[in-house]
């Protein structure tokens, strides 16, 4: 789609969630690929659609990515090797923070979301900002706690348990810094370029992997640190 | 500064692989100038290396396929030839050279050859048979095929630049592990594969969503070809299986860099669940490479029966529940880990069950092919021997699924002979079933068919006589890989082995020819209805090669084998169907971003190779500056304007009435 389709439809915006409907009936064209959401006999479905369509299928495939770490810290967590175990090591105070500022930011990440619904630039803005800054937050404290674990000599190379402790933890914690990352691209997107289509439906994808992340984080929670804390 | 590497990596006291890599390096140059002289340079850059067009990017994936096979070959080659010579003496592969040979060949083989060839042919073919104009993400799938290329180019500087891993094709721990693999090899493999599994994971993401959300007004599931069927299986395992790949070869190279402890002998490793890994990627990987290869035979069948393929609706669901199942018999790869009779048992019936799936399908077609007017064509010979080779391999399949017969033969040269008789017979000949088929939709002529007849029956009779006699080998008792032995049994099987491979170059040298004198000879073989074989789905009724953008106005589908409905109406009223109104298209824009990305992906991985780190860093910025560049655009697509799109489809138009008119006066149905 080219940059001259943000004229499209007039009043009636396609992107605008619940308003698809409308826009067809106004006999909506011009998107390249239009008129039907796809899983009938319609034809091709809306790029809007495509795009969200596609970005849940990757999500999907970087969760199986993340089943195989889990499994083999579900199959290496009692591996301690004579080391220290979870219970000797987590810090409790600090899991809770790094959970507390990563719900946030999937709080303040879907205030975003409301604003670019509102098609407001500064409170966009903002909610993307903090977002960031939580999720900055919540690496500062994981590698703080990694940085300690290594200095006890308690670092991945002690045990296969550490191993895959890091490694999950860590995996997940190379997401969230792509997802600062992509952040930044975003909010620099959205300031020079406005809310143009394209840049609207990267926001849905940005959102979807911001909160894929709190999701695998939950299951983080559960598997390695609760569980973990028991051993 | 350069890590590990220095100028000893350069094997020069090898003479092998250094005149191998001499000569490849020679004919790259010799073409790159070929390239530059006759001034090919701007048009390749502009109509390929940059093209975001899906039969472009299926064409290009074909050719690497193709040259990767070859290179495979070669390696097969010397390992039929070193095992014919190494009765009793030493044959003239040293074992460090002999282990990269068979490591090298299977790995080509399964992700650079049989992989590559699959992704061109459903590129190229899919949204065509779905009546569209493209896949959901162009420009990932250009940057989808540059990264497969890279894990192809990495794999081959391994020939001159350090080593190839010795391990086998899959790098089981603790032999891959750094004290016993020390040399960079195996990490040649993983950086290689690392970078080429996200490639086709983009690719499987591509698929299923172009599958699923873009198909021609009217094409419901079950109107769709057989192959988008299959196609789309196939991507749905892509999407599940191939992030677990990545998941292991990410935790054996976490283990070889830093010092971790997944696979190791020491501190609570355990190797074990490498191999329950890989193999939890490894057996979908078996379906993701034989379901395309299922449509291709599906569509070759029906349509040079002249018959609809026969109850559709039982080969969708074989091929879904083949999908299901495909992950319920991982542990048949290893029986021998001694999990217990009743694991073993599981996997064993689970094992014979998904033969259930593939024995539907071998019915179906030959039901299709039961009082049809059968043209014997060089795909429908590829498609008839794969029929007969391939209910072989099943059966020696389904015999080792058992597990104490499994226990005898567990790495054997039985179990070689069973995988290269499924894969052969079911990947490759569809493979060239596939190009022969298609060939004329993406040239606009046909192959020469005396040529591809004779690479078909050369290439039957040399499968037969090289790996038969490796079955009764195998039952012998002689293991895979080995680099000598002295059992003076096995001595006539496996000189019989190497006769059959002489017999296969021969057949390599057919399908050469076959190209060379058909691209000469292309004016004589020139198609213009854009419809060669009187085919029956969606691809046919475009010109050959299609437009840019496939169809001038996107076709409606009215029931299964739309195309041979349209030709039916056209033939009972003596005309074609009323000219539309043209409009204008908007098509994608090339972009460099794929090329762009695979070259920084290229230095990454080669850096991680020899630990290079100020060039790994340049390699990640360099790719995120492509991200942020690409994200930059503003203009993706360009307009071609209704008169552009009228002229195209009314050459075509032209070319279909005067079939129309001859088939009239001959009074034939179509």
């Amino acid at each position: 789609m080219s940059a001259t389709d943000t004229s499209l439809g007039g009043a009636i915006d396609p992107y605008r969630v619940g308003r698809g409907r409308d826009w067809l009936s106004a006999g909506g064209v011009g998107v390249g690929h239009v008129y039907a959401t796809g899983h009938g006999e319609g034809g091709p479905a809306s790029k809007r659609v495509i795009v969200s369509f596609g970005f849940w299928i990757f999500i999907l495939s970087d969760i199986v990515m993340f089943s195989a770490f889990f499994a083999a810290h579900a199959v290496l967590q009692t591996a301690a090797a004579g080391g220290p175990s979870g219970r000797e090591l987590f810090n409790w105070w600090s899991i809770v923070l790094q959970t507390a500022c990563l719900l946030a930011s999937s709080f303040t990440c879907g205030l975003s979301a409301v604003a670019t619904e509102a098609r407001n630039q500064l409170w966009t803005q903002l909610a993307l900002l903090v977002t960031g800054v939580l999720g900055l937050a919540f690496l500062v404290l994981e590698v703080r706690d990694f940085t300690g674990m290594v200095m006890q000599g308690a670092g991945p190379q002690r045990s296969a348990f550490l191993s895959s402790l890091f490694a999950v933890v860590g995996l997940h914690g190379l997401h969230v810094s792509a997802g600062v990352l992509w952040l930044g691209t975003m909010m620099a997107q959205v300031f020079v370029k406005g809310f143009r289509p394209d840049i609207l439906r990267r926001l849905v994808c940005f959102n979807l992997f911001w909160h894929a992340l709190d999701i695998i984080w939950v299951a983080l929670f559960t598997i390695v640190y609760l569980i973990g804390l028991g051993r | 500064m350069f890590g590990k590497l220095t100028w000893q990596a350069i094997p020069l006291d090898q003479p092998i692989p250094l005149v191998a890599g001499a000569v490849v390096v020679l004919i790259i140059l010799a073409v790159l100038a070929w390239v530059v002289l006759k001034g090919y340079l701007p048009y390749l850059w502009d109509e390929w290396i940059t093209s975001v067009d899906h039969k472009r990017i299926g064409v290009m994936y074909i050719l690497l396929g193709l040259v990767m096979l070859l290179r495979g070959f070669i390696d097969a080659i010397m390992m039929r030839s070193q095992q014919a010579l190494a009765f009793r003496a030493a044959g003239y592969l040293p074992p460090e050279h002999y282990d990269q040979i068979f490591s090298a060949h299977g790995t080509i083989m399964i992700f650079f050859a049989a992989m590559p060839i699959m992704i061109g042919l459903m590129n190229f073919a899919v949204p065509l048979q779905l009546g569209v104009r493209d896949v959901a993400f162009p420009t990932l799938n250009s940057t989808s095929f540059w990264l497969t290329a890279t894990g192809a180019l990495l794999v081959n500087i391994s020939l001159v630049v350090g080593e190839f891993a010795r391990t086998g094709w899959l790098p089981y721990p603790p032999l891959s592990e750094l004290p016993y693999s020390p040399g960079v090899g195996v990490d040649y493999y993983l950086w290689a594969l690392l970078i080429s599994g996200v490639g086709t994971l983009l690719t499987g993401i591509n698929f299923v969503t172009t599958i699923l959300k873009i198909r021609a007004p009217g094409m419901s599931y079950l109107r769709m070809t057989m192959f988008c069927w299959t196609a789309l299986g196939a991507n749905l395992l892509i999407v599940a299986a191939f992030p677990i790949l990545t998941a292991t070869l990410g935790m054996l190279a976490l283990d070889r860099y830093l010092g971790f402890h997944f696979f190791t002998n020491e501190v609570g490793g355990n190797m074990m669940m490498f191999i329950n890994l890989i193999w939890a990627w490894g057996h979908p990987e078996v379906y993701i490479l034989v379901l395309p290869a299922f449509g291709i035979f599906s569509e070759v069948i029906s349509t040079f029966s002249g018959k609809p393929l026969f109850n559709y609706r039982s080969m969708v669901a074989a091929t879904m529940f083949i999908v299901l199942v495909s992950f319920l018999v991982w542990l048949h790869h290893f029986f021998t880990m001694g999990a217990g009779a009743d694991v073993n048992a599981f996997f064993g019936i689970a094992t014979s069950i998904i033969a259930v799936g593939t024995g539907v399908k071998v019915y179906n077609w030959l039901f299709t092919m039961y009082g049809g007017r059968i043209r014997f064509t060089t795909p429908m010979l590829w498609s008839m021997g794969f029929l007969v080779t391939f209910v072989i391999g099943g059966m020696t399949g389904v015999l080792m699924a058992v597990p104490p017969a499994d226990f005898l033969l567990h790495n054997s040269l039985f179990l070689v002979a069973h995988f290269h008789n499924v894969i052969i017979a079911g990947v490759l000949f569809a493979a060239f079933a596939g190009v022969t088929y298609w060939f004329p939709k993406a040239f606009g002529f046909k192959l020469d068919e005396g040529w591809g007849k004779g690479a078909f029956w050369l290439s039957l009779i040399g499968f037969y006589v090289t790996f038969m006699p490796l079955y009764v080998v195998g039952l012998l008792g002689m293991t895979r890989r080995l680099q000598n032995y002295d059992v003076a049994a096995w001595r006539p099987w496996v000189l019989a082995a190497g006769i059959g491979i002489v017999i296969m170059i021969c057949a390599t040298a057919c399908q050469v020819a076959q190209f060379v004198v058909s691209i000469r000879r292309r004016d004589e073989f020139r198609d213009e209805t854009g419809d060669p074989w009187d085919g029956r789905s969606l691809e046919w009724a475009t010109a050959s090669p299609p437009p840019a953008f496939n169809f001038a106005v996107l076709p409606n589908v009215h029931g299964e084998e739309p195309y041979w409905g349209i030709k039916r109406r056209a033939i009972e009223t003596q005309q074609l169907s009323p000219e539309p109104k043209y409009e204008p298209l908007e098509v994608p824009r090339n972009s460099p971003t794929g090329f762009i990305t695979a070259f920084f992906c290229t230095i990454t991985g080669f850096a991680l190779i020899w630990h290079i780190w100020w060039m790994v860093g340049l390699g990640l910025v360099g790719a995120f500056a492509v991200f942020v560049w690409f994200a930059w655009r503003d203009v993706v697509e360009y307009s071609i304007p209704a008169e552009e799109v009228a002229r195209i489809d009314r050459a075509r138009r032209r070319a279909r009435e005067q079939w129309l008119a001859q088939h009239a006066r001959a009074g034939e149905p179509a």
